[in-house]
């Protein structure tokens, strides 16, 4: 599947319910799924500090694509970097640094984790870039 | 005496909607919403009667001039003092104590010189005492705390010495809602001379505050937190103190004569106001004060026991739960967390459900420190609040469980 095509998918996840409750439940789900990240990686190094919630997001490239693993201490936000993690794990720099990640509004995410909030979303979503920017830049 | 729900419709925000849910407002230690009455207030200034202050020779600049001035006869009187040579507006609690902080510290403190503070300040309290320190060379002591979140008077004792220069403590702590036995406290600081700062972020609007009967040497409080407008606060600072002090701020309505080889400062208050006030807000709080005198500060104290009683006896019941913060003496505050639930995820759903609620430190990180934790969910009441909304947020909190077990 191509990343826009996971966020699709995504985005038909969520329409099955208006409800944020359904949503949220959702969310929980996926941050219950989340494949564990190798304990090793929960270091500063790989932590997204915010002052609600920790996020340690752990990247490796292949030479060709990039692996995410991530963790949270909150559970909802696990959900949700586990939702980037979908879209952005096992692709190439390049096809990382040119997504558009329309998915984050049409499921109305951006409104509920405002980039105010700190550890939002968008954090999260800038540092997977700037990981495809830096392995790109090395690749060369 | 108004019954909940004229208080209620004092407040026009309360009847609004969050997600469809009517609005459960527990974030009062935060900010406070304001009643018609403080709005109205700060209207008039801009619609009758706007003009700068103490400088004009206008109609208008009387007008407000006076305004202001009565806004703080309404703080002196309320807090008891005993001139309003001794009320000095400023931007909020934090403004206040980065002042005195400052002013103080040029004044008073040398090299190996220690500030006392305790485990249960706010960051405001922390921060600006530590930055005199370090400029100063001064040491910064603090008092613990013990596990139900009460300072150790004990200990505060055994702190106080002939190098303290002056005690800053809190009068409730903001995120546990532990009331401080301030009273004890300054008579203990005064046996050895030593000056007191009580920040009241979280105190005044709790009950009824007089600085006379206190004793403390300077008191800081917040206008947003006490019902009126953001931006305005009040230091109140005992005369002799006030009078030594150096200012923190030159700038215009601050001075006597201004020649470029010397300047002389107006006389108190106005020595410590420099440049042009936030007069519209210090109108505002007046106006919020005298609304809270009208509601009765007994009346106030009265109901927010009630509501912390039923809370207390509502969250303990649920299992998981765990208070922080097990004084008997608090105000209408309880932080809590769940067991293996994050207070984030906790704070997302009641957020949801309608319920305004503070997740995280509290800008209180070591206090957070001492209990071991990242931070808590904190529900704080205030008078407007009700035994329905208290309950709403019971089955809230079950709800939460009952989604992350």
């Amino acid at each position: 599947m191509t990343i826009d095509e996971v966020q699709d998918s995504i985005i038909d996840e969520f329409s099955v319910s208006d409800d944020w409750m359904d949503k949220y439940n959702l969310l929980i789900d996926m941050g219950k799924d989340l494949t564990a990240i190798d304990p090793k990686y929960k270091v500063k190094d790989f932590l997204i500090e915010g002052c609600q919630s920790k996020v340690w997001l752990h990247p490796e490239y292949n030479g060709e694509k990039i692996i995410f693993t991530a963790d949270s201490d909150a559970i909802i936000t696990k959900g949700i970097v586990g939702l980037l993690i979908r879209v952005f794990s096992g692709r190439t720099p390049d096809e990382i640094i040119g997504a558009d990640l329309y998915f984050i509004d049409r499921i109305g995410l951006r409104q509920n984790l405002s980039p105010t909030r700190s550890n939002g979303l968008l954090a999260m979503v800038r540092q997977m870039k700037l990981y495809a920017m830096a392995y790109k830049a090395g690749a060369k | 005496m108004k019954d909940i729900s004229q208080i209620r419709a004092d407040f026009p925000i309360l009847s609004r909607k969050v997600y469809d849910r009517p609005l459960i407002y527990f974030d009062n230690g935060a900010t406070t919403q304001k009643p018609l009455c403080v709005l109205d207030a700060v209207r008039e200034v801009y619609t009758s009667y706007n003009g700068n202050i103490h400088r004009g020779v206008h109609a208008m600049s009387d007008m407000t001039s006076e305004a202001y001035e009565n806004a703080r006869e309404t703080v002196r009187s309320f807090i008891n003092a005993a001139r309003r040579e001794e009320i000095v507006f400023t931007s909020g609690t934090t403004g206040s104590i980065n002042s005195i902080a400052f002013s103080f510290g040029e004044r008073y403190i040398y090299e190996d010189d220690e500030v006392l503070i305790s485990n249960l300040e706010h960051h405001a309290n922390i921060v600006p005492w530590q930055m005199m320190c370090e400029r100063k060379r001064a040491v910064l002591k603090v008092i613990p705390v013990n596990d139900n979140g009460e300072i150790i008077f004990d200990e505060y004792l055994k702190l106080l010495n002939g190098r303290t220069k002056i005690v800053a403590v809190t009068q409730a702590s903001n995120a546990l809602g532990t009331l401080v036995p301030v009273i004890d406290i300054i008579k203990a600081a005064h046996s050895l001379n030593i000056p007191v700062l009580v920040d009241g972020a979280q105190g005044i609007q709790h009950g009824i505050t007089d600085v006379a009967a206190m004793d403390c040497d300077f008191y800081a409080f917040s206008g947003h937190k006490i019902y009126g407008p953001t931006g305005i606060g009040v230091l109140y600072g005992k005369e002799k103190w006030l009078s030594e002090l150096p200012p923190w701020q030159g700038g215009g309505d601050m001075v006597d004569k201004v020649t470029f080889e010397k300047t002389t400062y107006n006389e108190l208050p106005f020595k410590f106001e420099a440049g042009t006030m936030n007069y519209a807000g210090a109108i505002g709080l007046g106006r919020a004060l005298d609304y809270v005198s009208g509601i009765g500060r007994n009346e106030i104290a009265s109901r927010e026991k009630q509501l912390l009683d039923y809370a207390n006896n509502r969250l303990s019941v649920i299992k998981g739960l765990k208070i922080i913060g097990n004084s008997p003496d608090k105000i209408s505050t309880i932080s809590f967390l769940l067991d293996g639930i994050h207070q984030y995820d906790t704070g997302m759903i009641l957020d949801k459900l309608g319920i305004a609620v503070r997740t995280g430190t509290h800008c209180a990180q070591p206090l957070m420190d001492r209990f071991g934790i990242e931070g808590t969910v904190r529900v704080s009441m205030c008078f407007y609040n009700t035994t329905d909304e208290i309950d709403v947020l019971g089955a809230g909190i079950e709800k939460v469980i009952q989604m992350f077990s």
